[in-house]
């Protein structure tokens, strides 16, 4: 079985299997479907900030398969119903999954065609009850979810991990971001940002992501949640610099080596 | 209505296309004790008449708390009512559990109606005997709603139920074109002066009467005594002023009709 090593933070490796309950009654090793044990295709870090108008999320277009960046036009966010906007790191198949469950959830919504409809509050919700009751039967949807919306002219900004950990933030970031993005965040995010600065705020945290985590790739979208409802920009790439002086010459100093 | 021989099951139609025992099932509804719903834009108030089996027992409760932006008040087999009230309680918590959010009425209206027309489509069962007032807020606004044993529901801006209600109803009938724009207050006088007509003759105390509100910033509780006898005395004292249509005051009569006329209710109905 190939074991993947990586650095990370959205992984943790179980190296033995657990067989699933299917009901019968008696158990053989061979019949039982395995429960996840680690990812194969992820996305990496979501960040999301609340502004002015409702929520800018941030995401690159990367699905990797372990240490190679496999996939480059992967959408890592879906708008959910009319006021939701949904982000997710980690597992991309699990990701479809979740968006499968939103999409009967939204229809049932719709269906009802009563006036009301299911808020950024709902949806944050029940995907914690989700992805925790998965998480307590040993099979977790190996995702970290942010859930981003406006409704009634309130801005709602939440996260879930895989364990079924939920909490509403002014701003979120999901893997890395979480080490790299926050702290830039917590310095420089204030309320009612303008979009301008939103974004460019975002693309500050981006661009450092894109220097530093290996599974990052130069693609990115930016989506924006406001009462109107959902944009997902078209993908573009940020501009980065190289010319660092180390860089040119990296040997200068010792003959020899790369 | 007389007996037929299509009656026997809720499972067999009549010639005539009726469902005979469901409708015996609606005749339950009208022996219980009178149960009054009004709605404004922002409140819902849920009025019911304390009846008592004697004057030993204590009253038996008509009006329930669903949650706190939902209430219903139940006429018919009031253990019906117990059972129905503790089904929409649970639809109501599991919604909040998982959505963090207020189950809209509407919703748990068709819920229950989709229950009561299941009972009248086995021939192993038998429709609820309780009519149901459910009335509640949601992000479209107050509603208030009557549920049937047919399984039928209709959304009404004020209604009654139970016996005698139709006096309740001609006053209702006569008023609630202005219960939209009513505040609170008003919206209670009116309910308890709906309740006095169902009682014709009786003296009105507020022993008598089980008054719940909800609204708006206002979560569903019941009214104190205290607050019921004030509203009371607000016509009672000054009869002639306050009458629309110029019923007769009641406390000439002074004649405590009580249980007189109900001799012929089953006890389990109340």
């Amino acid at each position: 079985l190939p074991v993947w090593f990586s650095i990370n933070a959205d992984y943790f490796f179980l190296q033995f299997t657990i067989p699933i309950d299917n009901g019968d009654s008696v158990k053989t090793a061979e019949a039982d479907s395995q429960r996840t044990l680690y990812p194969y295709v992820t996305g990496t870090s979501i960040v999301a900030i609340k502004y002015k108008d409702g929520v800018l999320m941030a995401s690159d277009m990367g699905g990797s398969y372990g240490s190679t960046l496999r996939y480059k036009n992967i959408e890592r966010m879906k708008a959910i119903g009319k006021h939701s906007l949904l982000g997710a790191s980690g597992e991309i198949s699990d990701f479809q999954e979740i968006l499968r469950y939103l999409d009967e959830l939204v229809l049932n919504d719709n269906m009802w065609d009563d006036g009301n409809s299911l808020g950024p509050k709902e949806v944050h919700n029940y995907l914690t009850r989700v992805m925790y009751n998965r998480r307590n039967k040993f099979n977790p949807l190996w995702n970290t979810l942010v859930l981003g919306g406006v409704k009634n002219g309130e801005s709602y900004l939440g996260m879930v991990s895989m364990i079924g950990v939920s909490f509403e933030d002014n701003h979120v970031a999901t893997g890395f971001g979480n080490h790299l993005a926050r702290p830039i965040l917590r310095d420089e995010w204030h309320a009612d940002l303008s979009f301008e600065d939103g974004v460019k705020l975002l693309e500050k945290c981006m661009r450092v992501l894109l220097y530093r985590d290996r599974s990052a790739i130069n693609k990115l979208q930016i989506a924006k949640i406001t009462e109107e409802g959902v944009t997902v920009s078209q993908p573009y790439s940020l501009k980065t610099f190289w010319e660092f002086k180390a860089f040119n010459n990296p040997t200068a100093g010792a003959e020899g080596s790369w | 209505m007389f007996r037929n021989q299509y009656d026997t099951d809720v499972t067999t139609w009549s010639p005539t296309g009726r469902l005979f025992q469901v409708e015996y099932a609606m005749e339950a509804v009208k022996q219980g004790s009178a149960a009054i719903g009004l709605r404004s834009r922002s409140h819902v108030v849920l009025a019911s008449v304390n009846k008592a089996q004697s004057e030993l027992s204590s009253h038996q409760r008509k009006i329930f708390k669903v949650d706190d932006h939902i209430g219903v008040a139940i006429a018919g087999l009031t253990a019906d009512g117990r059972v129905l009230s503790r089904y929409m309680r649970s639809e109501s918590i599991n919604h909040s559990f998982t959505y963090e959010s207020p189950l809209p009425v509407g919703r748990l209206v068709v819920r229950l109606a989709d229950k009561a027309q299941v009972c009248t489509q086995r021939s192993w069962k038998r429709p609820y005997g309780v009519g149901l007032l459910v009335g509640g807020l949601d992000e479209s606004g107050a509603h208030l709603y009557y549920n049937c044993p047919s399984g039928n529901y209709f959304e009404y801006q004020a209604f009654a139920i139970g016996s005698r209600s139709q006096a309740a109803k001609t006053y209702l009938e006569r008023r609630f074109e202005s219960f939209n724009e009513s505040s609170r207050e008003d919206l209670i006088k009116d309910a308890i002066l709906a309740i006095r007509e169902t009682l014709q003759g009786e003296t009105l105390k507020s022993s008598l009467c089980t008054v719940s509100v909800l609204g708006v910033d206002e979560p569903f509780h019941f009214l104190d005594q205290d607050s019921i006898q004030k509203v009371i005395d607000t016509f009672e004292n000054v009869p002639e002023e306050e009458e629309d249509g110029g019923e007769a005051e009641a406390e000439a009569a002074a004649a405590e009709q009580g249980g007189a006329g109900d001799q012929d209710v089953a006890p389990m109905e109340m």
